[in-house]
């Protein structure tokens, strides 16, 4: 029967080749694709001991890249349309422990109308300007200063997501998003109702045949409880309100909009974190809670020019302003300490296709307060598979 | 907000003449939606002559206007496979969705060439449906123009006998320009040239024209010194007529190669707007003729 089946699919085919839909001539079968990638890299400090003094520690994958020839994640994602009316998407990540961690995976409808699209499941925030940007496409191997201290590296929380596209000729979008609260600053609770919940804003548009732009406005608030990270057999927690504010933009030119020989971006985030709350000090001797406040911020600037095919160069500079911290509870770990980290990251790769990039990176970290972490590594990404598309 | 009522008051008569609102992927799509659609249709063109058409981003402004859009008109054959999805799904405009009658592709018209009996990356970026650049053979526009006309008619039906009255008027004058320029042509028969991309190759086949290389070593890969170096060795065997790129490719490569085998280089518009003479679709054909005739002598 499935022979069969498959003998009338490949005639189908075969008769009318160029007449079907190009498209729709895959035969359902849904895009599939495979990222690799893998580092060799060396620092000055051990990734083991990588922390961001004056913040508190988020949980997150935020170390820089380990010594030595490690693997990276390898992205597997497929997608393909359900029906007239959905959009089905996921990306498995397998991690180098052998552990496999849906990143995405999560529907999108294509039938609402009047620009409205809502969005289910497990999706990258649309959150700022990077947080969307899968890691497999940054510009650097590893995310910029404040993404790690504020959202642990990046947000997918499990919720939906409904946008709206205005009807002008310049690109107004506004999006809304309720969430689980997986993900750094919140915590998940057994509760009826979201956990998380965030609004965005961009507008968008061309200056010329050469430069477009995007910029953007992000709020975010959770009400973690009992968020907490232990440091020395102590453990911190935080009951209360995270709120982050992000300003994002994001500008490209190239000659007559052309990138193929040329082009330049120019890319920069600012962070506010607003958190209100009580905090916990457990040190199994004398527990402590008490009210708590903080007010911090930061920012990264990074730049990306294509000076000839294949070849790119990048710099980036990124600084966290420990703001203020006022409790009357004992601070453990990283929080406790008067740090402003900043960080210097310079970058150049070759692309031999669109399919593959080799990057050589180097960075001067000074996320600890004693001491400057020197990382140099080189990079692959290798994309099989169905030609994706890349976010603007 | 009287502001706002006068603007809204100037807005709506031009939207009201329109009828359609076409978003057309390249500039030959644009000028082809504008030759059916006359005054009825309201046409926004993606992207100009001078961007390859291999590598377009998802910008903000295309985004925008899609989100209006009645119709989409783009090539199909995975040219735009890098840019248009995300511009589609991110419109949250149900109409012009993949399957949808708002979704035209100019492939599922035209009779494409140079279909690969296999596809692998290692081949370079082939297309699994063949070769998407079909535009450059007038009798592909025909089919085009034939199946988007009907397609205008469907989605506009009370003004389907005006494009259909637009699509003959332009299958009479398109004939007939056709089979002036194969007459004029006749001297580009047999003309070994050197191309940058395997992007003529429909002109090529229509008017028997002969590619001796490519300056791409694969398509999609940028030249390299080792295969430029190949291909002025075999052009010193067997000589070609002019080295010829598109107006949107880099011109170094193919400078050199002109200069080193003492060749012409010619440039053709390779769509509407890509040099001065090509300002529509008559002047695309018109111009790339004269130019390669030119360096035929």
């Amino acid at each position: 029967m499935q022979r069969k089946l498959w003998c009338a699919a490949a005639l189908a085919a075969a008769v009318a080749p160029a007449q079907a839909q190009v498209g729709g001539a895959k035969a359902f079968n849904p895009d599939i694709s495979l990222i690799l990638q893998g580092t060799a890299a060396s620092s000055s400090q051990d990734p083991e001991n990588y922390r961001i003094d004056g913040f508190a520690p988020s949980g997150g994958e935020v170390g820089p890249a380990e010594r030595g020839f490690s693997l990276g994640e390898s992205e597997l994602t497929i997608s393909a349309s359900i029906d007239p009316y959905f959009r089905g998407y996921m990306t498995a990540a397998l991690t180098p422990e052998n552990e496999v961690e849906v990143e995405e995976a999560y529907f999108q409808t294509l039938a609402l109308g009047r620009g409205f699209t809502l969005k289910g499941g497990r999706f990258l925030s649309g959150i700022g300007y990077q947080n969307e940007i899968h890691q497999h496409a940054w510009d650097f191997q590893d995310a910029p200063l404040p993404y790690k201290a504020f959202l642990g590296g990046r947000y997918n929380d499990d919720g939906v997501q409904l946008r709206w596209l205005a009807p002008t000729d310049l690109f107004v979008e506004l999006g809304a998003e309720a969430g689980r609260g997986r993900p750094f600053p919140a915590t998940e609770e057994s509760r009826n109702g979201a956990n998380a919940a965030s609004l965005f804003a961009h507008l968008g548009g061309d200056v010329g045949a050469s430069t477009a732009w995007r910029a953007g406005l992000s709020y975010l608030r959770a009400t973690p409880e009992e968020r907490s990270f232990e440091d020395g057999g102590v453990t911190q927690s935080f009951t209360g309100t995270s709120e982050l504010w992000i300003a994002d933009f994001i500008l490209k030119w190239a000659p007559n909009g052309n990138p193929t020989q040329t082009n330049f971006k120019l890319q920069g985030e600012v962070f506010r974190s607003k958190e209100n709350g009580e905090l916990g000090y457990d040190d199994g001797v004398a527990p402590a809670t008490g009210d708590y406040a903080s007010r911090q911020s930061g920012w990264y600037l990074q730049a990306v020019y294509q000076f000839m095919p294949r070849w790119r160069a990048g710099l980036r500079l990124d600084r966290l302003d420990r703001g203020t911290v006022d409790t009357a509870v004992p601070l453990a770990g990283p929080l406790a300490v008067e740090h402003d980290p900043s960080r210097v990251t310079a970058m150049i790769d070759w692309s031999g296709s669109e399919f593959s990039r080799l990057r050589l990176q180097y960075a001067e970290d000074k996320s600890r307060a004693d001491a400057t972490d020197r990382q140099v590594l080189v990079q692959y990404i290798f994309s099989l598979g169905a030609h994706g598309a890349h976010k603007f | 907000m009287r502001f706002l009522i006068v603007l809204l008051l100037a807005a709506a008569p031009l939207r009201a003449l329109a009828a359609l609102d076409i978003f057309a992927c390249t500039p030959e799509w644009g000028a082809l939606a504008r030759e059916l659609g006359g005054e009825r249709a309201s046409v926004y063109t993606a992207t100009n002559a001078l961007q390859d058409p291999h590598h377009v981003e998802a910008r903000p402004s295309l985004i925008a206007r899609a989100r209006r859009a009645d119709l989409v008109v783009c090539t199909g054959a995975e040219l735009e496979v890098g840019w248009l999805p995300l511009v589609l799904t991110q419109s949250g405009n149900p109409k012009i969705q993949l399957g949808q009658r708002g979704y035209f592709e100019a492939a599922s018209a035209a009779k494409l060439i140079e279909v690969p009996q296999r596809v692998d990356r290692a081949m370079g970026d082939v297309h699994a449906s063949g070769n998407p650049h079909l535009h450059l053979d007038p009798r592909n526009i025909a089919r085009v123009a034939k199946a988007l006309a009907q397609r205008m008619s469907v989605l506009d039906a009370k003004d389907a006998s005006y494009y259909l009255e637009r699509e003959v008027e332009f299958q009479k004058r398109w004939q007939a320009v056709t089979l002036r320029w194969e007459r004029e042509a006749e001297p580009l028969a047999g003309m070994p040239i050197v191309v940058y991309h395997k992007d003529l190759s429909y002109f090529i086949a229509w008017l028997g024209l002969r590619e001796v290389g490519t300056l791409e070593p694969k398509p999609g890969l940028p030249p390299s010194a080792a295969h430029l170096a190949e291909l002025l060795a075999g052009l010193k065997q067997s000589p070609a007529k002019a080295v010829v790129r598109s107006a949107y490719s880099d011109p170094r490569a193919a400078d050199w190669l002109a200069h080193e085998a003492r060749l012409p280089a010619v440039v053709v518009p390779f769509t509407v707007g890509g040099t001065e003479g090509a300002k529509d679709l008559y002047g695309l054909f018109e111009d790339t003729i004269v130019r390669l005739k030119a360096a035929a002598r």
